[in-house]
């Protein structure tokens, strides 16, 4: 059932901030309305809302006065006397035997600290999910650049010096480098056949389902791995404390990872270990689970020395040793009716776990469990395997699963589209989810569903069946007049160019527009949030002012400002008098992780909870509501002096309604889940095949935007790195390791290459989200890359089912699409796909 | 940082006559490596691929700065950065293609670095500005404690990442022949993004006709398909004499693939940078005249 | 010449004087020897321009120039876009537009703007001018929207011609903003502000 929402709606200049629009539940379903401010859907128990509320307000961002002034202090700011300079020694070989470590006599190794696996007091491993990954390696190595030693020295240089002087002899064996290859089992490099995680969701009758289909349409699409590319690369520094414990400080997402690992490795109680996270310059996923090797290390080389010791990698070390998204194969077969219905789906799925299993039955997990996508259908069976390589292992990075899956379905459905003539996005409404709908875990969607909310919202801001007969019209005259042998002299002048235009004149270009539709579950999945029994605490200061006690991170998204919004709206004092301590654990209770967009949802809730009953608790003390900021300050203080410290503590408890099965893996996977659909617009030049993104529109529901400029800036940077995943950002590999390891040849998007991006919010309220949010963190990342796929396809006439979309891959499709027809096109031979296993001629 | 910078020596001469002597001094002590805006030397720095402890800085030699515009050519100081080439009025005028290339190089911080000489000296297959200048017959000026020499670019590179230069020689200027009035130029780069790209084929061509119409001055000059930036000799030889048509472009096309020799690389395919040579080579022929899309 | 070099550099206003060896980065120079540690390193090959300060006037990457080089010449840094502890327009901007997400980009970031600002001579710069002049800046986070659009709404503010934003969010008064700054509590790890001092110049209102 499609809804209907109001035709007109005020179009946003491309970066204006975009205008809210929200939905508020209603009994029959969900209607509409506009509004600057949105009342919470809540009413906090207080009569008495002591300023305009910040919730939903864009008030400036607390975090960015230390960044724009240049005195934010990020891990390599850091002025720490007496430091050592922490390296690493890794393997050179993808798989192998360590047979002899060699120091170079003839090198001065005096004052050169030297760690190896015996050094290790507690457990030689990073704790994680499996106990699989050792923190260093003791013989056996499993992937180019695992750690083996670690060095230290006060001079920088000379600790350099130190690493080439470490030689290190291998018995290489034949590694296995794809997932073809892993599944081939020639080698057994993991458990017993290299699979690390299988599951299956299934659900109705396939059989049945493909047999009453129309039409079955079968895909099979890849993605590769992709680096996070934070620009500040990973850094940690680590002391030991005079009473035998650990201090370890540095750029990371979630601290009680780090302290638990460290408390395994180093034999140490949960007391004698503290984390800190300094001012971190990006995550995405990749300084959720990495830092714990780093600072393994760091520590470990502290502990040995007695000094304190900081390991910075450089960029060309992080790219070639750290966590990437996962590479997948996804295999689809999918049964429709005539009008589009879709009636059976069976998807295959295979992604690359790397050398150790990490995270991957998590991101397997959650790939899983989105690869049906936004969409309805009675009959679904997913098989997801994640497999071991020996390459670098795989890890967190935003969306953590779902974009691959969700890059999958969509391109699936284009091409179903294409196959019953039908409107992509006619389509889409056909099939997408609305409120009562079951997804294949069986979860029925209760609430806050904007699937449809969010297609029509970008359908419309775009102009989407007018453009996309533009662009038809204006291809087919483009060929017309190419034909005919007139090209237009855009840009040109006699004599030659403009300088610095990059429109040189007589391009062939082509252009299209794509359009996708995702979602993206928030929170941890299924059992998760349960089992990590977050806490948040809110104390009064001396100064009878809030301090917010959260493991939470600021890691660009502004949780800083957002939590102060949610606490100070909720006790009814300007967000700016709410303060957020460090995250420290040795300060902080574990809210748990900055990751699987459950922040603002699950902490933020939480922190909620915790802001009502320090509320009540001071009412009740003053008998009565606080008039004003001042006023809270004085009650507040009043109770310091006659009752002492006052701290509210909340822990989570899964909503009653939430149902998961882990042995089945059936239930309600998600409290609930985000929406967003977008449309890219491209131009492709079909002489370079090189694709440009014109521009992108995308609505996104994410429950209510306590900071909408934030919010936003979530979409447009999530946004961005999903357009570098679908056209630029490659990992090229030559025997097992990193080839592109230099910031000059693993491409992510300047200024230039970045499309303006119009981002339209949609708020339909979850009611167990703090002010109805949901989660905006990873949502943004999973439309991109199928919408760029579907509109180089309507630019060119070909779907291209590998991302990215180089211009290498591009060309060659088209020219196997003319060699096919027999058009004059320029043939290319095929070339052997990009993988570790497949080398490069020098 | 990979390379211990604090061990490294810099000689900074005040004068060219002095610098040429630091650069002729006997073999006994390591010859001193030019330096300019170092923006290539410092990313080799950077991975610990240059092992050279001795450097020479450019920078403090006048004589090697300034741009004259003559007649009919422009000279280019060596240490002329690619931002003053991109906005020297003469040059966007008369070298459009140069300017364009130069807009071309990395991002604004580079170009405000980046010297014409050091892009030459480098000696990439890839550097933007080499094929603009062999399309237009450049002529490379080194001196040395010998004396000075005039070598034209197209014998400038004598193997990949090799010039013809004697080790103590340096690059003092470049001069550029202005193209004839009515000449058309055109720059390609088709590089990995829109900015701070490696190029994965670089074109330059120059167009000029006689007054009946025929092909007179035909440069097709590319980077980035051989070992050194090259000169699509045969294919310009399809055009020369001759008034433009689609069967001079096709001749020109098929001789094209005995001109360049792409490979398999970081950034590319062979296969790719053989299809879009031609491409390119098609996009300036129909810019430059229309009459090279229609039968002859 | 070898050992050191006795480097003389006028840094956001102000003579310093260091003796470092003569190939050692312009960016460790700043960060290590001169204390300001606002510029960054984000990939040591010229790329990311996270190192990008204002070398006499024009846009550099420091993590390419020899301190030998800088002998003699005017650098500015993020640490010298305020005056003392008020942020220029540009700064204002990026606070209130969100242009600024994990700040690692963002001193780079500010330093190219700046340079952009200044040769637009008090024109409005495009979105296509903008762009290119942050082409040599990656940013991770933001994807770019935002930092473009606070460029341009400092310029427009500094021409006092600019108009209201229609969602009614880009254009807070300075003051406003001040009051804001004020009373805002930093993140723990912020270090005090020492005061921006230009010897013998009268404090002008910058970009």
């Amino acid at each position: 059932m499609a809804e209907h929402w109001p035709p007109s709606f005020p179009r946003a200049d491309p970066g204006s901030v975009p205008a809210v629009f929200f939905a508020e539940p209603a009994a029959a379903g969900v209607s509409c309305s506009m509004a600057r401010t949105a009342p919470s859907p809540r009413p906090v128990r207080s009569r008495v809302l002591l300023r305009p509320p910040s919730v939903g307000r864009s008030i400036p961002k607390l975090e960015a006065y230390d960044k724009v002034l240049g005195r934010a202090l990020y891990l390599d700011d850091l002025h720490v006397p007496g430091a050592l300079v922490g390296r690493t020694v890794r393997s050179t070989i993808p798989r192998g035997r360590i047979r002899r470590i060699e120091l170079d006599p003839a090198f001065d190794w005096t004052g050169v600290v030297f760690a190896d696996h015996k050094d290790i007091p507690g457990e030689n491993l990073v704790a994680l999910i499996e106990d699989d990954q050792p923190l260093l390696a003791v013989e056996e190595v499993r992937h180019a650049e695992e750690p083996i030693l670690l060095l230290a020295h006060e001079d920088p240089e000379r600790v350099e010096a130190a690493v080439r002087a470490v030689r290190i002899e291998y018995e290489p064996k034949e590694p296995v480098l794809t997932v073809e290859q892993a599944l081939a089992k020639q080698a057994i490099i993991h458990g017993d056949d290299n699979v690390m995680k299988a599951i299956t969701i299934a659900r109705g009758d396939l059989d049945a389902g493909f047999a009453g289909a129309d039409v079955i349409v079968e895909g099979e699409y890849r993605c590769g791995h992709q680096e996070q590319l934070y620009i500040e690369n990973n850094g940690m520094l680590a002391e030991r404390t005079a009473d035998g414990g650990l201090t370890v400080r540095g750029s990371l997402q979630c601290p009680y990872y780090v302290h638990k690992a460290l408390t395994r490795a180093f034999a140490l109680p949960d007391s004698k270990v503290r984390v800190v996270q300094t001012v971190t310059g990006g995550g995405f996923g990749g300084k959720e689970e990495y830092p714990s090797m780093i600072g393994g290390h760091a520590a470990l080389l502290a502990w040995k020395s007695g000094r304190p010791v900081r390991i910075v990698y450089d960029r060309l070390e992080d790219i070639a040793a750290t966590t990437k998204r996962h590479p997948a194969v996804i295999r689809m077969r999918t049964g429709v009716m005539r009008d589009g219905t879709l009636v059976a789906n069976q998807i295959d799925i295979v992604m690359d776990g790397g050398a150790y299993v990490t995270l991957s039955p998590v991101v397997l997990s959650r790939g899983a469990i989105h690869a049906g996508g936004c969409y309805r259908c009675p009959n679904v069976s997913i098989m997801a395997r994640a497999v071991a390589t020996n390459t670098p292992p795989n890890g967190a990075f935003r969306g953590f699963g779902a974009p691959q899956t969700e890059y999958a379905i969509e391109c699936q459905m284009d091409r179903i589209a294409h196959r019953l003539g039908m409107d992509p996005v006619a389509l889409r409404r056909r099939n997408a989810y609305a409120t009562g709908d079951v997804t294949p875990t069986g979860q029925t969607l209760r609430e806050s569903v904007g699937a449809h909310a969010v297609l029509e919202r970008t359908a419309a801001r775009v102009g989407w069946a007018a453009k996309r007969r533009a662009y038809e019209r204006a291809n087919a005259a483009a060929a017309r007049e190419e034909r005919a042998g007139r090209f237009s002299r855009n840009g040109a002048r006699p004599g030659g160019i403009e300088p610095s235009s990059t429109a040189a004149p007589a391009r062939r270009v082509r252009r299209g527009i794509g359009l996708s539709l995702v979602l993206h579950g928030a929170g941890f999945t299924g059992s998760g949030e349960t089992r990590l029994g977050s806490q948040a605490a809110i104390d009064l200061k001396p100064d009878g002012l809030p301090r917010v006690l959260v493991a939470n991170t600021e890691i660009g998204q502004g949780t800083i400002t957002v939590f102060a919004q949610v606490v100070g709206e909720t006790l009814g004092i300007p967000a700016q008098l709410v303060t957020i301590e460090e995250p420290d654990t040795g300060r902080v209770p574990n809210s748990g992780p900055t990751v699987a967009s459950r922040t603002v949802m699950v902490v933020g809730g939480l922190l909620q909870q915790c802001a009502r009953a320090m509320r009540e608790k001071l009412e009740l003390f003053a008998e009565r509501p606080p008039r004003d900021a001042d006023d809270f300050r004085r009650i507040a203080r009043r109770w310091l002096e006659q009752r002492g410290p006052l701290r509210v503590e909340s822990h989570y408890q899964k909503p009653p309604e939430i149902e998961w099965d882990d042995d089945r893996y059936r239930g309600d996977a998600y409290g609930v889940f985000s929406y967003a659909s977008c449309a890219v617009e491209v131009e492709v030049d079909l002489d370079t095949g090189e694709t440009r993104v014109l521009r992108v529109t995308t609505a996104q529901d994410i429950g209510k935007a306590i900071h909408p400029v934030l919010a936003a800036g979530q979409i447009e940077g999530g946004t961005l790195q999903g357009l570098g995943y679908a056209l630029l950002e490659e990992v090229r590999w030559k025997e097992g390791r990193v080839w592109n390891h230099q910031l000059t040849n693993y491409i992510i998007p300047t200024a230039m290459d970045a499309p303006p991006i119009d981002v339209e919010i949609v708020e339909i309220p979850y009611s167990r989200g703090p002010f109805g949010a949901k989660g905006v963190g990873e949502l943004p990342m999973d439309a991109p890359a199928p919408a760029v796929v579907a509109a180089i396809a309507q630019a060119t006439g070909v779907f291209v089912d590998e991302i990215p979309v180089t211009p290498e891959r591009l060309l060659r499709a088209l020219a196997a699409r003319a060699s096919v027809a027999c058009e004059g096109a320029r043939a290319m031979s095929p070339v052997a796909r990009a993988g570790p296993g497949r080398e490069r001629r020098e | 940082m990979r390379s211990a910078l604090s061990k490294l020596e810099v000689v900074r001469p005040r004068r060219l006559t002095e610098a040429l002597s630091e650069m002729a001094e006997a073999a006994s002590r390591e010859r001193p490596t030019p330096i300019a805006g170092g923006t290539d030397l410092f990313v080799y720095l950077n991975a610990g691929e240059l092992g050279a402890t001795r450097y020479l800085d450019l920078l403090g030699l006048r004589e090697l700065r300034g741009i004259q515009v003559r007649r009919d050519a422009v000279v280019l100081g060596a240490l002329t950065t690619f931002h003053e080439i991109r906005t020297h009025p003469a040059i966007v005028r008369r070298l459009p293609s140069l300017a364009a290339a130069a807009a071309e190089v990395g991002a604004l911080q580079i170009q405000h670095r980046a010297t014409i000489a050091g892009n030459v000296a480098n000696a990439s297959p890839a550097g933007d500005s080499l094929p603009v200048l062999l399309a237009h017959d450049a002529v490379v000026h080194v001196r040395s404690v010998r004396g000075e020499r005039a070598i034209p670019f197209e014998r400038l590179y004598t193997g990949y990442r090799t010039l013809a230069t004697d080790p103590d020689e340096l690059i003092t200027a470049i001069s550029i022949p202005t193209p004839p009035s009515g000449a058309f130029a055109f720059f390609r780069k088709v590089g990995t993004r829109r900015a701070q790209s490696i190029s994965k084929v670089v074109f330059a061509g120059l167009l000029a006709s006689d007054k009946r119409h025929r092909s007179v001055l035909v440069r097709f000059a590319y980077g980035s398909v051989a070992p050194t930036p090259v000169r699509a000799r045969n294919a310009e030889q399809a055009l020369i004499g001759e008034p433009p048509s689609a069967a001079a472009a096709a001749r020109a096309q098929q001789a094209l693939a005995r001109d360049i020799a792409p490979i398999d690389d970081i950034r590319s395919e062979r296969d790719y940078r053989m299809t879009v040579a031609g491409n390119v080579l098609d996009q300036f022929l129909r810019a430059a005249d229309p009459r090279f899309m229609r039968g002859s | 010449m070898t050992g050191r070099v006795d480097l003389k550099l006028v840094v956001n206003g102000r003579a310093r004087r260091v003796l470092v060896p003569p190939m050692k980065r312009l960016l460790d120079v700043l960060r290590q020897d001169l204390g300001l540690t606002g510029t960054k390193e984000g990939c040591g090959e010229g790329e990311c321009g996270a190192c990008t300060v204002l070398l006499d006037g024009v846009s550099v990457n420091s993590c390419l120039v020899p301190a030998f080089q800088a002998d003699g010449q005017k650098v500015v840094t993020v640490e010298g876009l305020a005056v003392r502890s008020k942020l220029s327009r540009l700064q204002q901007a990026f606070v209130e537009m969100g242009a600024a997400q994990c700040g690692i980009c963002t001193p780079g970031i500010l330093v190219s703007a700046r340079e952009l600002l200044a040769r637009s001579s008090g024109r409005v710069p495009s979105e296509a001018e903008v762009r290119e002049a942050l082409a040599g800046n990656l940013c991770r986070c933001t994807g770019y929207q935002k930092i473009v659009d606070a460029v341009r709404a400092a310029a427009a503010a500094g021409r006092r011609t600019s108009k209201p934003r229609r969602a009614g969010r880009g254009a807070r008064t300075a003051s406003a903003a001040r009051r804001v700054a004020s009373g805002a509590r930093r993140t723990a790890s912020a270090a005090r502000l020492a005061p921006a001092r230009r010897a013998g110049a009268r404090s002008r209102r910058r970009a």
